[in-house]
């Protein structure tokens, strides 16, 4: 392996019932997205705290994705709308912090939609890869 | 399938954007068509001649010229295979050949009558003349 | 600190292809807390699952790691395999390295790098892991049923049958569904009605099955065990105890044109009705858009002759609460609408009918008393042309039909050809097929007998076109085996209309949380391992609404449903979800944020006692969550600006250190 080429380090929250879901089954499908998405799993996408993905910018990502069930298709009901209205806030401030829009997104990917996910997951890798490293908001103390 | 067959086929395939693998035989093409009987390739031999990559046969054809390019087949089509767009790209490679043109330019004017649609006309300026 | 053992999967060649688990169970043993790591080829067997027990007694593990398939496959596998060997289920991670990592990278060392990094993340994890142990759910020991098909009624029977009480809510006012208006069943030709009406009698007989017809299911809350459903029973403006369905009122009312739904529309009935002769309940309907009294007050003539005054036009739209444990939706399919197939020239004439509309002119009970007659003209049609895949097998942008195979219309077809050779010999009957598909017992012959014994002309191909001319229909259509193109002058056109889930099912899908494909079919929790389950706990599925299906598929799916639904309903409580919400008291500053956004209302608060560092007691407002009535969701840990909400099993210090691991 290149050891000095550029890999984007993307942290995908999947909600467990739907993107989760969706995640396995672009698994199944054998569907390939680049190998720099890590899927951390949560029970629902409302359980992302704005505070985690502060957390992964501060450790160095380069981007984060957060993966619910479509509006309307919570399991938990709502659970999906309110991460719309606060990834919206959060989103709007690290912009204001200066890490790009395209480093953040909230994508709807059903249970269903193995080939929406990976699709979902070269285009964001891509974009991510395209702006670089994620320099404003590492913390360098956690740098190794 | 011979060099230049395979040429061809992946010239038409890019030229139409037509994706004959989602043909799934159904023949509505050929059951819609309004000129089936003059064609001696029928719609649906247009697509599978061309997933086949038997291109030159269909080349030296006169069905290319029976096309009346009216779309019904891609109106249709329960798959959305477009074989009109097929049969345009054919078309298309044979008239761009040196000397290859079916009739000229020239010859359209003789042919035309009042009952003629404007759309007839501009689909055969567009069909014989390069 | 935590002893935590790593068990890497090779899955076969699943993982080992692309994974190097090897390298992979090497770099995890340096991890914090990390006493063992080993690998194995399969580690879900009971030979993998020996090595955990072996290792969790041998090392005194207090945590593990599989590194292997999702957890949404083998994660309860696990835990059990864990529990057995005396620790507790929860202190188990998985590492998804297959569906999330193996499969969908080519490339070895890429895939290696991963799989350690998921594999350290699922360390990080567990070493924030605590035991946790679930709690206990008293189950409602009733069932409901959705639909009131040939699926619901079999999917009651079962239930009733081993001594549960079951709800049938069916929104038209009789149950019996479509298999009500079939004529006869392939491939064994007996008549629908002879072996369904004695199915709907026993329903309405059985003492434990309660029909809620013209009703809907209007709001669902709870969960598995417990759910809340309140039934909106439409005003039929005749009291159903009191009506005898003696029917004198459908033969009087003046009200005579009012289009037959029974009948697809071909016959029509009057404003009061009973749809038809074997109905359960056998009780009238006024239908309100139609009825003279209901519009304009004047009329009555149903109530005057009434002999049992059951008539009562003041009725109003009855809501009904109850308690369910399990939920079986069976909401069922219609044909599609055939507007978009302008070529069939479906709404130009009235000879051009769907299969479903052949199915009543067919019926002795349709509108023409089961003799094969041309709607338009009532003549009896010669020549008669069927359609397959109408709708069917489209693609996706040609936004006409359907992308699926409807499964059951090449078996039908050949019914109604058999049937219509058999009994008018003199007919010609063409059928133009894509491909025949007839895969069930007995079906292949049948479809044979059809084209062998009885002469039906199958054409390979597909019909173009087809133009009213005169009292004839001009069929244009393609002969692909003898590359000809056809024309036929038919009498009678009939399309193999494509099915799709009834429209309520959408709406229903919301209410009870339960995800559907994009062709609004239910999906079930596993396709193959557990396909009458929805994935959301408590919910079953039977017949169509899952996907296409003939009956005797539709009636075994629903036996399974039932089967499970038994199941349910015999435990007298469930363990919960032990990974919910629990809020920290000395933190909680009592603001009500996670009240307000709790879905299910499981945070209350209540006022407690404290006793303060310097010795005084303060009586402070904290939260208190219902871990029964919690599901886990975890809004509520974000909305809590004071970090007191916590949620079990998903702990944001867990998570955090997750993302740590990954960002490493």
């Amino acid at each position: 392996m290149q050891i000095n080429e550029y890999k984007p380090l993307i942290v995908a929250f999947c909600c467990n019932w739907c993107s989760y879901a969706g995640a396995d089954l672009a698994g199944n499908n054998r569907l390939n997205y680049p190998a720099d998405v890590k899927i951390i799993r949560v029970p629902c996408s409302c359980r992302v705290n704005p505070m985690f993905v502060l957390r992964a910018f501060q450790r160095g990502a380069d981007g984060v994705i957060i993966c619910g069930c479509h509006p309307g298709d919570c399991h938990y009901t709502s659970g999906n709308y309110f991460t719309r209205r606060r990834m919206a806030l959060l989103f709007s401030m690290l912009d204001y912090l200066g890490i790009e829009r395209e480093r953040t997104r909230v994508e709807w990917v059903s249970a269903a939609e193995g080939a929406k996910f990976a699709a979902t997951m070269n285009d964001f890798t891509e974009k991510v890869a395209a702006l670089g490293e994620n320099k404003r908001l590492e913390d360098l103390r956690c740098k190794r | 399938m011979d060099k230049n067959n395979k040429y061809l086929q992946e010239e038409i395939l890019r030229m139409s954007g037509v994706n004959p693998r989602k043909c799934m035989s159904c023949g509505k093409c050929s059951a819609t068509c309004p000129a089936y009987d003059e064609m001696e390739y029928h719609p649906h031999q247009f697509v599978s001649m061309v997933k086949n990559g038997d291109i030159e046969r269909l080349l030296n054809s006169q069905s290319l010229y029976r096309c009346l390019s009216c779309f019904a087949c891609i109106d249709r089509c329960p798959r959305s295979v477009e074989p009109a767009k097929l049969v345009e790209a054919v078309r298309l490679i044979a008239i761009r050949k040196q000397g290859a043109n079916h009739m000229t330019a020239d010859d359209v004017p003789e042919l035309l009558d009042e009952d003629i649609p404007q759309q007839a006309i501009v689909s055969a300026f567009r069909k014989y003349s390069k | 600190m935590q002893r935590i053992g790593v068990f890497v999967c090779w899955c076969g060649s699943n993982i080992a292809g692309t994974v190097d688990v090897q390298a992979v169970s090497d770099a995890l043993k340096n991890e914090p807390g990390v006493v063992f790591s080993t690998n194995y080829q399969y580690m879900c067997s009971q030979a993998g699952q020996d090595i955990i027990k072996q290792a969790i007694a041998e090392h005194k593990l207090t945590g593990i790691v599989v590194c292997s398939c999702s957890p949404r496959m083998h994660e309860a596998t696990f835990r059990k395999t864990a529990a057995a060997a005396g620790l507790n289920p929860y202190m188990v991670e998985i590492a998804n390295i297959r569906e999330q990592c193996s499969w969908v990278h080519k490339d070895m060392p890429i895939g290696t790098e991963k799989a350690i990094i998921l594999g350290k993340a699922a360390v990080a994890k567990v070493n924030l892991n605590t035991p946790l142990t679930p709690g206990e759910t008293p189950v409602t020991k009733r069932a409901l049923v959705i639909g009131g098909g040939i699926a619901g009624i079999q999917t009651a029977l079962d239930i009733a049958d081993a001594g549960f009480p079951v709800d049938i809510v069916e929104k038209k006012p009789t149950i019996g569904g479509k298999m009500a208006q079939l004529d006869k069943t392939f491939p064994t030709l007996d008549c629908a009605a002879c072996i369904l009406t004695p199915k709907m009698v026993d329903v309405a007989q059985n003492d434990k099955i309660r029909i809620f017809s013209y009703s809907e299911v209007t709001d669902v809350k709870g969960f598995v065990g417990n759910f809340d459903v309140t039934i909106k029973k439409h005003a039929r403006y005749v009291k159903e105890d009191v009506c005898t369905g003696c029917g004198l009122c459908t033969e009087k009312c003046p009200q005579k044109k009012v289009p037959n739904e029974f009948n697809l529309g071909m016959d029509n009935r009057r404003a009061i009705y009973i749809p038809f002769a074997q109905a359960v309940p056998k009780v009238a309907t006024i239908d309100p858009n139609y009825c003279t009294m209901l519009k304009t007050g004047k009329c009555g003539v149903c109530s005057k002759v009434c002999t049992a005054g059951a008539i009562d036009y003041k009725q109003k739209d009855e809501f009904i609460e109850e308690k369910y444990g399990a939920i079986v939706v069976a909401t069922g399919y219609n044909p599609i609408s055939m507007d978009k197939f302008d070529e069939f020239a479906y709404s130009q004439s009235k000879d051009v009918i769907t299969s479903l509309e052949f199915e009543r002119l067919t019926n002795a009970a349709g509108p023409t008393a089961g003799k094969l007659l041309r709607p338009s003209d009532g003549k009896h049609p010669h020549t008669i042309v069927f359609v397959q895949c109408v709708g069917s097998r489209c693609d996706s942008c040609a936004q006409k039909g359907k992308e699926y195979c409807s499964k059951i219309c090449c078996m039908y077809t050949a019914k109604h050809a058999m049937l219509t050779r058999d009994k008018y010999p003199d007919t010609d009957v063409y059928v133009f097929y894509i491909d025949v598909r007839t895969p069930g017992k007995n079906f292949d012959e049948f479809y044979r007998r059809a084209v062998e014994e009885y002469d039906v002309h199958y054409v390979k191909g597909m019909v173009g076109k087809v133009t009213p001319e005169g009292d004839k229909l001009k069929v244009q259509a393609s002969d692909l085996l003898t590359n000809k193109q056809m024309h036929i002058d038919a009498d009678l056109v009939v399309l193999a209309a494509a099915i799709e889930p009834d429209k309520s099912a959408r709406p229903l899908a919301t209410m009870l949380t339960a995800s559907m494909d994009t062709n609004d079919f239910f999906t079930e929790a596993h396709p193959k391992l557990r396909p009458v389950e929805s994935p959301t706990a408590g919910v079953f599925l039977s017949g169509t609404c899952q996907g296409p299906k003939d009956i005797p598929e539709t009636v075994s799916q629903a036996g399974a449903a039932a089967s499970k639904v038994i199941g349910l309903l015999a435990k007298d409580k469930l363990t919960g979800n032990p990974c919910v919400a629990h809020s920290d008291e000395w933190m909680c500053n009592g603001c009500s944020s996670c009240e307000r956004v709790c879905p299910y209302g499981a945070i209350t608060y209540e006022d407690k006692e404290f006793r303060m560092p310097d010795r005084t007691t303060a009586i402070r407002r904290i939260a208190v969550v219902n871990p029964a009535v919690c599901q886990g969701c975890g809004a509520c840990t974000v909305a809590c600006p004071s970090g007191a909400m916590d949620l079990r099993g998903f702990a944001s210090s867990q998570i955090m250190a997750e993302v740590d691991a990954i960002c490493k």
